[in-house]
């Protein structure tokens, strides 16, 4: 079975609720939709204080190429257009609506109706997506529309979509793929439109047998699409992970995906397009896992965006007395939150509590060389020694050891028996590079 | 709940920790203390107690008092150095002489750099040349256990190990094979269950492949460093021997002889000292197995295990800055299309 070769480590799964069916949380009185959810620049406001909306209307603007539309998730008015903390701990602005029924606006199929015929064309497509403000909904909220339209020189050859679901605990995807097949799978064709690619292969890691064994079974009556089942290994969700593991090509450092003929999105996202190309549908809602081994319910969310994550906590039996970290996303990758007042966005894959006798580290002793990063870093890359350069403040040495090609998916610090919080290093010396890089540029 | 923790990520942690590493080395020592006690008696129970006592005594009251650290000794790594230091030494060495080699490891070899982690030699191996140098008579005279089957020490009798029994019998004009075929020569068999003299924990080539194997199997070590030393050992002795096997060992007895298995599986394979990227393993280990015959054959000592990996450990940090991971993207050719 295909698996990525370098590196990797095994986390516990703890998919608590892979069994759970995806539940509609009810609507919140009030949403906090911030204004910027995506990669790329800032998006532009387009309402004011006051003004009333329907659910899909547009409410900001992507101008710039990589952003992306922003819309309203329900119906109301709006009440304020204020500052408010967002996942990553950053102040953003935000659109506070108060909600007011569920009228939704006139051009969205709102139908249950499953529309398989795909009559837009390329351009129609690219633009479509682009409209209805789809972005990466794995985690890294890439404008969709951008991945579409492939340089000039380059060409796609393959679609690959990521069902992977590498991060323990999550399993929003992995419902997806079993509750909405079919119009993920006309969501995959409509992506191969648009890259004008004549294959697609979905990517699942085995941990999964009965998404692997139904998508096996439908796939048949979509020409071009296959699914590959997958070894489990972490971070396989990763992008280039992913291609190596599919189609044993490596993305070279620096480079993106197209490089080598390839193109990847989430499951998620493929359906996304779906509702975007065929229902008018804007990205609104988003599936949550919500989960934790101190939680009643485990459970798999159909959320709209903008909704506080504590409604989402509370649908699942409220807040457990142990709780001593709440984690937006997985156990390897999450960002942990600062406050339950804060809004799902396009980005928000699973929200994770953690029961206060596992929310701690562990404690930190001299590293012992024992070179166990090295091994588990997917980049080939020397975690110990990177860390160490971002700790002296060698920025420059650390850039030639290419520290920017780490892609913060933390095998190394969860396999460090030191307990050295070698990513925290990591990150502040990408930081530092970051900014010097940038700094040369302007010289 | 009042307030979240929060930290970077990630959140969940592996289960190995700097502990559960060094006693997982203990444990794979078990067998081979057994097999010293069982042949050498007593007087191997009595090296290990002291030699255990003094490392975890010098690693507590240097951290305690000179370098006002917190506490280290339970991390399970002077233990290790304790046993390793034992597993190095007759059984018949005097008490005080132990002491000062558990001095020579943990005080020079190990706490003067700044403790576990820091220190660029293996420090048993230091304490070990330590003693070599400073007691050649002591340190080269060893208890002859009788044969299997027979528990205990020849009585007062100490002679050379084999390699010894080989090393000085070929300067004096024999051939290996009239040395194999004399009278007391351990030969094969005895070698490999450890009925042969030596040091405490070098005797017995299956009770070290024994807890190797555990090792293995508990992640603690990888193949890299061990493959390429005995490889290359191997290889070298075995042209000689092709050569001219009158006055060469032939490979195998190399590979079963004196301190090969020890130092292969428990000493070049000590993290803290050896190379981090596995080609860099590679180049330790094949550098290790070269010398180490290279010394046995043509050195002042009939073994060359200790000072061979002592050399190696030298070259770490150069064949770090030489021999990086295979980065993710390099030197695969992009295909396309
Ligand atoms: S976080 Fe970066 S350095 Fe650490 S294992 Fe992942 S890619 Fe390698
Ligand atoms: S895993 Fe930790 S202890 Fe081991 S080399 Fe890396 S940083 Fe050092």
């Amino acid at each position: 079975m295909k698996t990525f070769k370098l590196g990797g480590v095994h986390p516990e799964e703890n998919k608590l609720s892979a069994g759970a069916a995806i539940e509609i949380l009810p609507l919140p009185e009030k949403v906090f939709i911030p204004v910027s959810q995506s990669l790329g620049a800032p998006s532009k406001l387009i309402v004011e204080k006051g003004a009333v909306v329907k659910t899909g209307q547009l409410i900001a603007k992507g101008e710039a190429f990589i952003s992306a539309n922003v819309h309203s998730s329900v119906s109301g008015k709006v009440s304020r257009i204020e500052e408010v903390t967002d996942t990553s701990g950053y102040r953003r602005t935000a659109v506070v609506i108060d909600v007011e029924g569920d009228e939704w606006d006139e051009q969205i199929d709102c139908s249950k109706e499953v529309k398989a015929e795909i009559t837009h064309s390329r351009e129609e497509i690219v633009r479509k997506i682009s409209e209805m403000g789809v972005v990466g909904l794995g985690g890294a909220t890439f404008p969709s529309h951008v991945k579409l339209m492939v340089p000039e020189g380059k060409k796609a050859e393959n679609l690959l979509i990521n069902g992977v679901e590498c991060e323990p605990y999550l399993t929003s995807d992995h419902r997806l793929m079993l509750e909405r097949s079919r119009e993920m799978l006309i969501g995959i064709q409509i992506l191969m439109k648009g890259l004008d690619v004549k294959k697609a292969y979905i990517g699942i890691e085995k941990n999964k047998p009965d998404a692997i064994d139904h998508l096996e079974k439908l796939v048949a009556e979509y020409p071009g699409i296959e699914v590959v089942p997958l070894k489990v290994k972490y971070p396989q969700g990763g992008e280039k992970q992913l291609i190596k593991a599919i189609t044993g090509r490596e993305v070279p450092s620096g480079k993106l995906p197209i490089e080598v003929g390839c193109v990847v999105n989430n499951v998620g996202t493929a359906l996304a397009v779906y509702e975007a190309v065929q229902k008018n549908k804007p990205l609104v809602e988003r599936v949550v896992t919500v989960t934790g081994k101190s939680l009643e319910k485990p459970s798999n969310l159909l959320v709209r965006i903008g909704t506080p994550v504590s409604k989402l906590i509370e649908f699942a039996g409220g807040l457990p007395a142990d709780t001593g970290k709440v984690i937006n996303g997985g156990p390897m990758m999450g960002k942990a939150l600062t406050s339950l007042e804060v809004p799902v966005v396009k980005g928000t894959s699973g929200l994770l509590i953690m029961p206060e006798k596992e929310s701690r580290r562990m404690p930190v002793v001299n590293c012992i060389r024992c070179a166990r990063c090295i091994s588990v870093c997917p980049m080939g890359l020397e975690p110990v020694l990177l860390a160490q350069l971002s700790e002296n403040q060698m920025f420059e040495t650390a850039e030639k050891e290419r520290i920017l090609d780490c892609i913060e998916c933390g095998s190394c610090h969860f396999t460090c028996p030191a307990g050295r919080p070698l990513l925290d290093y990591l990150r502040l010396g990408k930081n530092k590079v970051g900014i010097i890089i940038r700094n040369r540029g302007k010289k | 709940m009042s307030i979240l923790t929060v930290s970077g990520s990630p959140h969940v942690h592996g289960h190995q920790n700097v502990k559960s590493i060094m006693y997982g080395v203990v444990v794979a020592m078990i067998p081979a203390i057994f097999v010293s006690v069982y042949f050498f008696g007593l007087d191997a129970a009595r090296v290990i107690f002291i030699s255990v006592a003094a490392c975890l005594f010098f690693e507590w009251i240097i951290q305690k008092y000179l370098l006002k650290g917190p506490l280290t000794i339970n991390d399970g790594s002077a233990l290790v150095t304790g046993v390793l230091l034992a597993f190095n030494v007759p059984s018949n060495l005097p008490a005080w002489m132990i002491v000062a080699g558990a001095l020579v490891s943990i005080g020079i070899a190990k706490m003067s750099f700044g403790g576990l982690g820091k220190n660029p030699f293996n420090p048993a191996l230091i304490g070990r040349v330590f003693l070599l140098i400073s007691f050649p008579v002591q340190m080269t005279s060893w208890p002859v256990p009788k044969a299997l089957f027979a528990p205990g020490v020849t009585d007062a009798i100490t002679g050379p190990t084999t390699l010894g029994i080989l090393k000085e019998g070929i300067s004096a004009g024999k051939t290996v094979q009239e040395l194999m075929g004399s009278a007391g020569f351990p030969g094969y068999m005895n070698d490999l269950v450890g009925a042969q003299g030596g040091s405490l924990g070098e005797i017995s080539a299956i009770a070290l492949l024994l807890g190797a194997a555990y090792m293995f199997f508990r992640r603690i070590i990888t193949w890299h460093i061990p493959a390429a030393y005995i490889g290359s050992a191997f290889v070298f002795s075995g042209i000689l021997w092709l050569v001219n096997p009158a006055i060469y060992i032939d490979p195998v007895m190399h590979m079963l002889a004196g301190g090969m298995i020890l130092g292969v599986f428990y000493m070049a394979t000590d993290m803290v000292s050896s190379p981090m990227s596995p080609r860099g393993q590679l180049v330790f280990g094949v550098g290790a197995g070269l010398l180490t015959i290279l010394i046995r054959v043509w050195g002042a000592y009939p073994e060359g295990v200790s000072f061979a990996i002592l050399i190696m450990n030298a070259f770490t940090p150069l064949i770090n800055k030489a021999f990086k991971p295979r980065r993710f993207g390099e030197a695969l050719p992009v295909k396309k299309g």
